[in-house]
């Protein structure tokens, strides 16, 4: 449904985008994840056809975002960064505004706004004027506006951003409902724990270039490694990180505990309590720590910084 | 996953005819316009001045001018009395017109800052039809007030004191004027929008139109108060010009516009920082260029094979437009010339011997003891400011300077011909240096023409700032490589070798 090939953008000489290829199956949320001034937003724009690539393709929903580019808008919603809402007009009226734009029937218009309105909870404000709606609503407006053509693909920029925890999970469960329902989603966010829940795949981006992309699994098992391991005992340690180390990689010491990874725990972790026991060690716990999608991000920009810095010194 | 392509093409089977799209593209336009005129007027800081200027202002303009008729009537000078009251209804006109540039400029670059252009440059509205959307609701309210005002002011007028009436024509004129008046301001402010960031940089860069506007005004008043025609039937013939002279600058500006307002520009731009380094050194990359993506030439050779065989490949256009304007003013000066009134009577039957054998005298009296640096200078003097005010004037002036020479060239042979000389004799006065002279204005014309338009139609994926860039760097290089040399060249054969020619074939 988003297709993109070594997609490329040059603002003058400034290199914004390098190559970004990207593959996002009907009914799949991807999140895009990168630091500030990667790439995010150009990627979105060249994606919606609002800014002409330098080079390299993109479809959206079988549209080319060069020669459709009024296809690839009327079947693509957006969220922008920053709401953009006209702030004396009323909700109703901004939304039959934009419906009219998208060319919905009058027929249909004011109840689909209604709909979502109702969906999203802003029944209440739905004849208020923007001016006097609140952070969150106006996020939560924006998001009916991006959906108001019932578009198959949804392009998001911080969906949840100033939004309070109850209308982000509101708005989290609908991009799960819709998702049930085969859209698509390109979903950029800085919230990781937002972006591990929601997302199928997961591409980070720095420098304009995608350096790593997959499931959550894959990029968990290629840059956090083997499964991390945290043990405590009662007594303080007594050089019992030395005693083990020929079994398992020790990364982290504490009084009482320490945490090591190891490649296959149902081999090795039977084997290092043994001998901890058979050194009268009173082992308290031996508990598995979760991967989160915060390491693997952390990980991934530490990797690429290091790589930039051997490319640089190559250079020097 | 589908890999099918979707195009334009293969999703409307049948192409729309014209008409029906133009339709589609007024509809989709007039959303905008709809919008934003209700959001006008939702704003009381636009409201309170239409309606004062509406309906207050007339009245008191009204007043003022019977006041005024009275003064000057006390003195003898009914005149100025009574050109005042047309005079007052362009005013009446004009106020509220000035609203539409804060207006464009608020629409346009206001939303920019505003943040809330993204939205509306994600949906399926084409460029054009968000141009024109915006550029009509930029319009509209002042242009209500504008006529609205002229009206309450003309009815005040029949219902008033004063007897005097304009004629029917003046008033169609300076309707006409208002609102080409308001287009200019608002094509021009879509132009200014387009090149920042911010309301403060715009209303900063807009006295490049308003200030244009405020000398028009008084151009304008002057004319209805002096003009011999001011009372004609037909109207005033010099705002007559001024309205096909603000015409044309409207459809430029509309060019212009429609050109630079699409998606990549409003959204590339993210900064007004000026980097005139940077500037210099990319104007610098395009002179040295031998290919479209900016590749350095490595010797002079090879800048003279690639680098200005490129530049003149992106001439063509141009040359073929100036080489029809040249052809046109030689043309027009020679038919004027043959018109009873234009003709100079010059005496028939000399003996043209005396003048071949005086040539030299002639060139040497007239150009001084360095003839080819004076002739040099003339003609380059000419270019380059055609080049220079082309820049300023979308090509334009660059078509009106130059080909005065052919209008006047045209003229001198028809003279001739008419004295009943052979215009032949002018051949090798003409011609001899003209081989080269004569390319060279063409490509000079041409090259500036090139520079000033470029804006009207932008290269595919250019910016306007990268187009102008390279459209600056196409004319150095072509001064540099021809212009410059092939003026050097057709003065020294106008210094030296025309005059001996010419005095050879006139028998000196």
């Amino acid at each position: 449904m988003i297709e993109s090939h070594e997609l490329t953008k040059y603002y003058e000489e400034f290199l914004a985008v390098d190559s970004v290829t990207l593959d996002v199956p009907t009914g799949t949320v991807l999140a895009l994840l990168g630091p500030n001034g990667a790439g995010k937003t150009t990627t979105v724009r060249m994606l919606t056809s609002i800014l002409e690539p330098s080079s390299g393709w993109a479809r959206l929903a079988g549209y080319d975002v060069r020669t459709a580019p009024e296809q690839v808008r009327a079947h693509v919603g957006v969220l922008t960064e920053q709401h953009g809402l006209y702030e004396r007009m009323k909700a109703v009226e901004y939304l039959d505004f934009f419906g009219q734009a998208y060319k919905i029937p009058a027929s249909k218009r004011r109840q689909t706004t209604l709909d979502l309105m109702e969906r999203f909870g802003l029944m209440f404000a739905v004849d208020k004027q923007l001016g006097e709606y609140s952070k969150g609503m106006k996020q939560k407006l924006a998001l009916v506006r991006a959906m108001i053509h019932n578009p198959p693909v949804l392009l998001l920029d911080e969906p949840t951003s100033a939004m309070d925890p109850q209308s982000a999970k509101l708005v989290r469960d609908a991009i799960i409902e819709l998702q049930r329902d085969q859209r698509t989603f390109l979903i950029t966010t800085h919230n990781l724990s937002e972006a591990q829940q929601l997302a199928d795949r997961i591409a980070i981006i720095r420098h304009g270039r995608i350096i790593a992309n997959g499931t959550f699994e894959e990029l968990a098992h290629r840059f956090v490694g083997d499964t991390q391991i945290e043990l405590r005992v009662r007594e303080p340690l007594n050089g019992l990180a030395h005693d083990i180390s020929d079994l398992v990689r020790v990364e982290e010491v504490g009084t009482d505990w320490l945490r090591y990874r190891v490649a296959s725990p149902q081999e090795t972790n039977p084997v290092l309590l043994r001998r901890i026991l058979g050194m009268g060690v009173d082992v308290v716990s031996l508990s598995p720590l979760s991967q989160t999608l915060e390491d693997i991000y952390l990980q991934v920009v530490k990797e690429d910084e290091q790589q930039e810095g051997k490319a640089n010194e190559h250079l020097r | 996953m589908s890999t099918s392509v979707n195009t334009l093409e293969q999703s409307t089977p049948q192409v729309q005819p014209q008409r029906a799209q133009f339709r589609q593209t007024l509809s989709n336009a007039l959303i905008i316009t709809r919008r934003e005129v209700r959001d006008s007027f939702r704003d009381w800081r636009i409201i309170a001045p239409i309606v004062t200027l509406t309906f207050l202002f007339p009245f008191l303009a009204q007043f003022v001018a019977g006041q005024f008729a009275g003064f000057v009537e006390d003195f003898g000078a009914e005149v100025i009395g009574t050109r005042t009251i047309p005079f007052l209804l362009m005013i009446v006109g004009f106020f509220p017109i000035s609203i539409s540039l804060v207006i464009a400029l608020e629409t346009f670059v206001g939303e920019k800052e505003r943040r809330s252009l993204e939205p509306l440059l994600s949906t399926p509205l084409t460029n054009t039809e968000l141009y024109i959307g915006k550029t009509l609701s930029a319009m509209i309210p002042p242009l209500i007030s504008s006529y609205g005002g002229m009206a309450v002011y003309l009815i005040s007028l029949v219902f008033g004191e004063l007897t005097w009436r304009p004629e029917p024509m003046l008033i169609i004129q300076i309707i006409l004027l208002t609102t080409v008046q308001a287009l200019v301001m608002v094509t021009g402010a879509v132009v200014v929008s387009s090149q920042t960031t911010s309301t403060r940089a715009a209303n900063l860069l807009a006295s490049f139109i308003i200030i244009p506007m405020a000398l028009l005004i008084q151009a304008e008043s002057v004319i209805m108060f002096l003009a011999p025609d001011a009372e004609s039937a037909n109207g005033i013939g010099a705002l007559w010009a001024i309205i096909a002279g603000m015409v044309v600058v409207v459809v430029l500006l509309l060019r212009v516009g429609n050109s630079i307002f699409n998606r990549e520009e409003l959204l590339g731009r993210t900064l007004d920082s000026l980097n005139l380094r940077g500037t210099a050194a990319k104007i610098w990359r395009n002179v040295r260029a031998v290919d479209d993506a900016g590749t350095p030439a490595r010797n002079l050779i090879e800048w003279y094979q690639r680098g200005i065989w490129l530049s003149l490949k992106r001439q063509t256009m141009a040359a073929r437009i100036t080489i029809g304007v040249f052809v046109f003013a030689l043309v027009a000066g020679f038919v004027v010339g043959l018109l009873p009134e234009w003709q100079l009577g010059l005496p028939g039957g000399m003996d043209l011997s005396t003048v071949g054998e005086n040539v030299g005298v002639y060139t040497e009296q007239l150009l001084g003891p360095n003839p080819v640096s004076a002739i040099a200078w003339q003609n380059g003097r000419i270019l380059l400011a055609a080049t220079l005010l082309a820049m300023f004037s979308f090509g334009t002036i660059a078509l009106v300077l130059t080909p005065a020479t052919y209008v006047i060239l045209g003229y001198a042979t028809s003279q001739i011909l008419v004295a009943g000389y052979n215009p032949l004799i002018l051949a090798p006065a003409v011609l001899t240096h003209g081989i080269v002279e004569i390319p060279v204005i063409v490509l000079a014309t041409a090259t500036a023409l090139r520079l000033g338009a470029i804006v009207t139609r932008l290269p595919r994926g250019m910016t306007v700032g990268n187009a102008w860039m390279a459209a600056i760097g196409d004319t150095i290089k072509l001064w540099l490589g021809l212009i410059i040399p092939g003026l050097l060249l057709a003065a020294a054969i106008e210094a030296y070798i025309t005059p001996a020619i010419t005095s050879l074939i006139l028998g000196g």
